[in-house]
């Protein structure tokens, strides 16, 4: 009845002019000066917060932590070694494992869970892979080898998938429970064959070497070169066409200046990374090339980067990650989606531990699969993925990778090698990640709410 | 779409055509014996209080609850509606209270999901995106900035007016619509009911389902009101006055006519 004259009042509003309405008498409530800067502000960063969030700038935050943590370490580590091209790709070279292992916690992330068990289940992946290698015992080639172990991880993700969403266990617990079996299984396969828990991949064989150089072996700087240039190229013109194409279509599309901006980025990128590794590093003799890791690492990026972004299976990931609820009503097979995620989880966590294993030229009961996680939810959150699901990217991964790498290395370098320490500035990092995500999702939360 | 803008109000068949649908919930009988007719070209509001059935024949209409007993005629022919994939089939969609929206997607994403568009194996985004603005503006909806926006970015009538868009791209015939304008304000309550009139300009059967009796009026041609799990009257709108509804709402008759326009009991 109360409506009754609002009709009369209103006869062929047009909705844009409705919005106006709207706007008008909230911004004349706000009144006050003082209130209505501090409400822009507000805004302004809210905007700013929500668009990290939905991953539109997300890595601008991370890459600037980055490049302040680098400052540091290069002011004050011994001789300024921090930005040496030897220690540069000793930080890339530690810093694979976390990434890859980030990118594999991003699929649990995105979808809203977690996983708990991917150090231990990549373990058991790489675990066999470094024994079936062995020429002692099976000699398998290599390429077998290294399929059977990722099966292995698959297999073991898909059973934790399938236990969480087909019978509704909270992915928790599921994963804590999966984290103690797969150490147990890790630990088992380590005592198999005559090498008393300690199969390393010293030795003779060609399928050791490949094992072994997946993180030491080096790319030839000529071929470094024409091969970044030609994957820079490909990506550039990639991304000119299709955002050149939705321009001229009408549609959403970065301006041209945004377009070049982008792939000039990647360029510096390409030419810092090669450049630093071509440039001879060793004391004595010479040790040049990029390392093949740099490659592998790229090659998961990029394929989970088109599977997350440009697939139905990607796009359904972030549904569920959003609301599960819209994603069953629109006919979306969730725990489909949600147990694939968590196979893909833990074979990406097995090509991780696979790079670790390579990393220290054998497997050993040494790995700290607990540590492990946690270091992936904290290179995935600080890249930028939320703990809350539906938001992040595999390049978060990466990101968060390094800034974990650089922090772990530069301590190193400090003297401060103690995981004390270390456990003690990861946790502080990880925190601030995670209070940043948390309160930017609050922010973008009350921000609709005002709107509405 | 094109096919049901033709004629909207002479068709003498109405589109869906509920007869004798019984539900029960273990103990609890939840419709008894309803009849409901949804011709094209109207906007029919169900009214009844709380615990009146409401939800409970809107979902059985949609796909989501099995019926007992009763049949559902569509165009005139029986069917039986098994799932929400059968009604989305038929060209029934349901925009529910909550909306179903992914806060995290846009509004691209959101209105094609479930049903993406493909090329070469990889999302055609282009299509979709073209696709998604020509449904809003085919709405008229144009409040939103862009097509891209995350949800998360747009106030309540915004929402609704997405998933009004999301419901009506699929050539649906039926669009049945749950408490469109409870969370909204003034401004936003008449965009959607706007929204629902150019629906039914479009020849689109609408149900809307609400407590707000003055929206119900505003916008419904024809008024059907349970209670207690009887549909205890259906008329033209002209028909009722605010009074009687509440009336039938409260105790299910009129004192003067009581049962009177009932079909039932």
């Amino acid at each position: 009845m109360a409506h009754a004259p609002r009709k009369a009042d209103l006869p062929g509003v047009t909705p844009e002019q409705a919005t106006d309405l709207t706007a008008a008498p909230e911004a004349a409530a706000a009144g006050l000066p003082p209130g209505v800067v501090a409400q822009t502000l507000g805004e302004y960063v809210r905007a700013y917060v929500a668009r990290i969030g939905a991953g539109e700038s997300g890595v601008l935050p991370v890459i600037a932590a980055m490049f302040a943590i680098m400052l540091v370490f290069t002011v004050i580590s011994p001789n300024h070694v921090f930005l040496s091209p030897g220690n540069l790709v000793n930080l890339f070279q530690q810093a694979a494992v976390f990434m890859v292992l980030a990118m594999a916690e991003g699929f649990a992330l995105v979808l809203g869970e977690i996983d708990l068990s991917v150090g231990f289940v990549g373990a058991v992946g790489a675990a066999i892979t470094v024994q079936l290698v062995q020429p002692l015992t099976t000699n398998w080639h290599w390429v077998p080898a290294v399929l059977a172990g990722l099966l292995a991880c698959t297999v073991f993700g898909l059973i934790q998938g399938t236990i969480i969403t087909r019978l509704r266990v909270p992915s928790f617990i599921v994963t804590l429970a999966g984290f103690l079996i797969a150490n147990g299984i890790f630990l088992k396969i380590l005592l198999l064959g005559p090498f008393s828990g300690y199969p390393n991949l010293a030795g003779e064989s060609d399928s050791l070497h490949i094992i072994y150089n997946l993180m030491w072996g080096t790319i030839d700087p000529v071929v470094s070169w024409i091969a970044a240039a030609v994957v820079v190229g490909g990506l550039g013109l990639v991304i000119w066409l299709s955002d050149s194409r939705r321009r001229k279509s009408g549609l959403v599309a970065p301006p041209a200046s945004l377009s070049l901006i982008k792939i000039g980025l990647i360029a510096v990128v390409a030419i810092v990374v090669v450049g630093i590794s071509n440039t001879n590093r060793a004391n004595l003799g010479t040790l040049e090339g990029v390392p093949w890791m740099i490659p592998i690492v790229l090659a998961v990026l990029g394929a989970w980067t088109v599977l997350l972004q440009r697939t139905k299976y990607g796009r359904y990931v972030y549904a569920i990650g959003g609301n599960p609820e819209a994603a069953r009503r629109a006919g979306i097979n969730v725990a489909l989606v949600r147990t694939v995620g968590f196979g893909l989880c833990s074979f990406t966590a097995g090509i991780a531990i696979l790079l670790y294993a390579s990393l220290l030229g054998g497997m050993s009961n040494n790995l700290q699969g607990g540590q492990y996680v946690l270091y992936a939810v904290a290179a995935a959150v600080i890249g930028g993925t939320s703990l809350f699901g539906g938001r992040g990217k595999p390049l978060h991964g990466v990101l968060g990778g390094l800034v974990i790498a650089a922090i772990y290395n530069g301590l190193y370098l400090q003297g401060i090698s103690s995981v004390e320490w270390q456990y003690i500035v990861t946790g502080l990092v990880l925190l601030a990640a995670v209070v940043i995500d948390a309160v930017s999702r609050r922010g973008a939360a009350s921000g609709s709410v005002t709107r509405a | 779409m094109t096919a049901a803008v033709a004629e909207p109000r002479a068709t003498e068949e109405p589109l869906l055509k509920v007869r004798g649908l019984d539900k029960h919930f273990g103990p609890v009988q939840a419709l008894y014996h309803v009849d409901l007719d949804l011709p094209s070209g109207q906007v029919t509001a169900l009214c009844g209080d709380n615990g009146a059935g409401k939800s409970v024949l809107t979902k059985c209409i949609a796909g989501i609850y099995p019926a007992d007993h009763g049949e559902v005629f569509w165009e005139g022919r029986q069917v039986h509606v098994r799932s929400a994939r059968d009604a989305s089939r038929l060209g029934i969609e349901t925009v529910y209270q909550d909306l179903a929206l992914a806060d995290n997607l846009d509004i691209v994403q959101n209105m094609f999901l479930g049903r993406e568009r493909l090329r070469l194996g990889l999302l055609d985004e282009d299509s979709m995106e073209r696709a998604a603005g020509e449904t809003l503006a085919s709405l008229r909806v144009t409040t939103v900035r862009s097509v891209r926006q995350p949800v998360a970015s747009l106030s309540g009538g915004q929402r609704q007016s997405v998933a009004v868009a999301k419901a009506v791209m699929w050539n649906s015939k039926l669009v049945i619509m749950d408490e469109p304008t409870a969370a909204l304000g003034v401004v936003q309550t008449r965009q959607v009911l706007d929204l629902i009139k150019r629906l039914r300009d479009r020849g689109l059967a609408v149900m809307v389902i609400s407590h707000n009796l003055t929206d119900v009026f505003e916008v419904a041609d024809r008024i059907a009101v349970l209670y207690l799990g009887r549909l205890v009257v259906q008329d033209k709108a002209s028909a009722f006055d605010l009074q009687t509804v509440v009336q039938y709402m409260t105790t299910g008759g009129t004192s003067g006519t009581n049962g009177a326009r009932t079909k039932e009991s």
